[in-house]
């Protein structure tokens, strides 16, 4: 067993504000390994970005990191770098895709040059050769024509090929882990099919880790391996992808599931979860989701739960999996769900 | 199912608007577009951005001013209003924004966002009746009494959503137009504001335009639905009809991109390409009834080979 790329161990990230100290992040522990896509899935507010910031380095003044926390890149603890340390890292061995393709890119630079600086940075190489390099990331990235359009500004590129020139800046030095922040939120679904593609197809050549960020269901079963789902600043459940789709456990996954249709889900049949999400300036003693689960316990508002084990890949922080929990029938779509899991387990089993 | 006597709300005639016409910037946004909207039903209008739907929606309410064609509403032609009709008609059709918060007057209290439709139409000059109906149309959309006298600023977007909701009610349309009113909220919260939106509909027989670029959404909420591609209407049909058998090449690849909530089907997808470029080839299309009720863009010779794609 190779050891984690990254390992991210009681992660808490406070932000002071006017108004008092958000908890964005309140206990987060995750491991990645190189070559595969961990997906975080969340709504806005379950701090889900606030993680990714966090590893970059990246957070507002007002951000305070846990005492505890560590950030451990192949064993080396990035929580306590200074911001100088922080560039050695940043772009070159941990690099990062945002959301909106234009607001990342410079305008007034010619997308060539945008991918060839990061080149000439980290690697110490002359222009020239960080060009050649740019062109081929443009072709790997797939850039029709690359050799005509490495003069060329981000104006007068589609979202979707602009999408593509930050993928490619973001990959020019080569990092060993890669995350995206909703990259495809801001593409029409065909342009995210391909982005998608782009990214899988780069990952397997270089054996590049992502961490992916979305709150499209459908993108996540596409593209990860592993799952985390975060609520109200901690992961309430994580596995497999297989074991969160078709085996969920906590009732605010089985809510995603079911309020996100497909399109062969019945009119109807869509099932809200009620409520809002919870306010991070005042943390709830027990269970942040407790207001809005139906299936919640009276221990939900006292005490937290910690994440029980599914299996050896999969956990679930709900009061639900303790022992003396009673049993609860899950919604309709997550018994569909699990009927299936239950159909693939007898299958593995022959 | 569409019912044949169902009557015929808003039709849309041969529909085109040329955005800076005249100038080396010309973009046809809406190419001959015709298309009826029945009463009661949700008629979706999906695309990719730029294709031209969110247009649509404007020149329906009059907010652009179209080149050609005719758009009946009710049985009026709309280009023949006067102004009291006109106004009568704003009081009919109504829009829901995008972004509830851009949408909604951040100095005004909720009572007064709501109430100003109530003003606009000389609801009552009674405030205790006004704000009886205010309270009326908050309880409606889920919110409450404590909630009218706040700001916009103090609401989370689903809520914010609902007030906008709750403000396009007010002047009791017939009418709703509702241009990607989930896409700036949570997952968690854009199923309760369909459901709400769902409920409407049926207690207040409302018929909506329903523009999103989130295709499963829209096949969940729409009886029929119209695809567009380049300003041009390209297939129209039943929700089922168009997802389930779509004929049109444009619709079939912009279906096989939509990604479903499951790893295994989703490991197993393969994405059609569409290739546009026999859009632009001169030939003369027009909208033929292949099934009933459904209907696609094509020259006589490419519905005779979608009809047999389908067989």
């Amino acid at each position: 067993m190779v050891a984690p790329i990254l390992q991210v161990k009681d992660l808490r990230v406070d932000f002071n504000t006017y108004a008092g100290k958000i908890q964005a992040i309140r206990g987060v522990d995750f491991d990645l390994n190189a070559g595969e896509t961990l997906a975080i899935v969340g709504e806005s507010g379950s701090g889900k970005s606030v993680t990714t910031k966090t590893l970059l380095g990246l957070n507002a003044g007002n951000a305070e990191l846990g005492e505890e926390s560590q950030i451990l890149y192949n064993g080396k603890n990035l929580a306590k770098l200074s911001e100088k340390e922080w560039e050695g890292y940043r772009g070159s061995e941990v690099a990062m895709v945002f959301q909106d393709p234009m607001t990342s890119l410079d305008p007034t630079m010619k997308i060539g040059n945008q991918i060839a600086e990061p080149i000439m940075k980290h690697h110490e190489v002359e222009k020239a050769e960080a060009l050649a390099k740019a062109l081929q990331l443009m072709k790997d990235v797939g850039i029709p024509n690359a050799e005509e359009h490495i003069n060329d500004y981000p104006h007068q590129w589609s979202g979707g090929m602009r999408q593509r020139a930050v993928i490619a800046i973001a990959l020019a030095a080569d990092p060993k882990v890669l995350i995206a922040d909703e990259p495809t939120t801001a593409l029409d679904v065909t342009i995210q099919a391909q982005i998608l593609q782009v990214l899988k197809k780069l990952q397997k050549k270089n054996n590049t880790a992502i961490i992916f960020i979305t709150h499209d269901l459908g993108v996540v079963a596409g593209i990860a391996d592993r799952v985390a789902v975060m609520y109200a600043g901690k992961i309430v459940e994580t596995g497999l992808v297989n074991e969160v789709f078709y085996n969920p456990q906590h009732p605010y996954t089985w809510g995603l599931l079911g309020s996100m249709p497909s399109t062969k889900t019945e009119s109807g049949t869509l099932q809200a979860i009620p409520g809002t999400p919870t306010d991070l300036l005042y943390p709830p003693k027990g269970d942040a989701f407790a207001d809005r689960n139906v299936y919640g316990l009276a221990i939900d508002h006292e005490k937290q739960p910690p994440l029980f084990e599914v299996s050896p890949t999969h956990f679930a922080a709900t009061w639900l999996l303790d022992d003396r929990a009673p049993k609860v029938t899950p919604p309709l779509e997550i018994q569909r769900r699990q009927a299936f899991w239950q159909t693939l387990e007898n299958e593995g089993a022959k | 199912m569409q019912n044949p006597d169902a009557k015929k709300l808003v039709e849309i005639k041969d529909l085109n608007l040329t955005f800076n016409a005249g100038k080396s910037n010309a973009t046809k946004a809406i190419d001959e577009i015709s298309f009826d909207i029945y009463e009661g039903e949700t008629f979706g209008l999906v695309g990719e951005s730029g294709s031209g739907k969110t247009t649509i929606g404007r020149t329906i309410l009059k907010l652009y001013d179209q080149d050609s064609g005719t758009i009946t509403f009710d049985g009026q032609d709309l280009g023949q209003l006067k102004k009291q009709g006109m106004k009568d008609f704003r009081k009919q059709a109504q829009m829901i924004f995008q972004d509830p918060q851009a949408s909604l007057n951040g100095r005004l209290r909720v009572e007064d966002i709501i109430g100003e439709g109530l003003d606009q139409v000389g609801y009552s000059k009674k405030r205790a009746e006004r704000e009886a109906k205010v309270l009326e149309l908050l309880k409606l959309v889920g919110l409450n009494k404590d909630h009218a006298s706040r700001y916009p600023h103090e609401f989370s977007g689903g809520q914010k959503q609902r007030i906008g909701i709750a403000r396009a009610l007010a002047v009791q349309p017939k009418f709703i137009i509702a241009d990607e009113p989930i896409s700036a909220l949570d997952v968690s919260v854009q199923a309760q504001v369909v459901n709400l939106l769902a409920d409407l509909q049926k207690q207040n027989k409302l018929t909506y335009l329903f523009i999103a670029h989130d295709l499963a959404m829209v096949k969940y909420i729409s009886d029929r639905i119209g695809v567009m591609h380049w300003g041009k209407l390209v297939e129209l049909g039943t929700a089922d009809e168009v997802y389930n058998h779509p004929l049109h090449p444009y619709t079939k690849s912009l279906l096989s991109a939509v990604p479903e909530p499951d790893p295994i089907v989703e490991k197993q997808r393969v994405i059609k390409p569409y290739d546009a470029s026999f859009e632009k080839d001169g030939q003369e299309r027009k909208m033929v009834e292949v099934e009933p009720g459904h209907f696609v863009l094509a020259t006589p010779a490419e519905a005779e080979q979608y009809k047999a794609e389908q067989k």
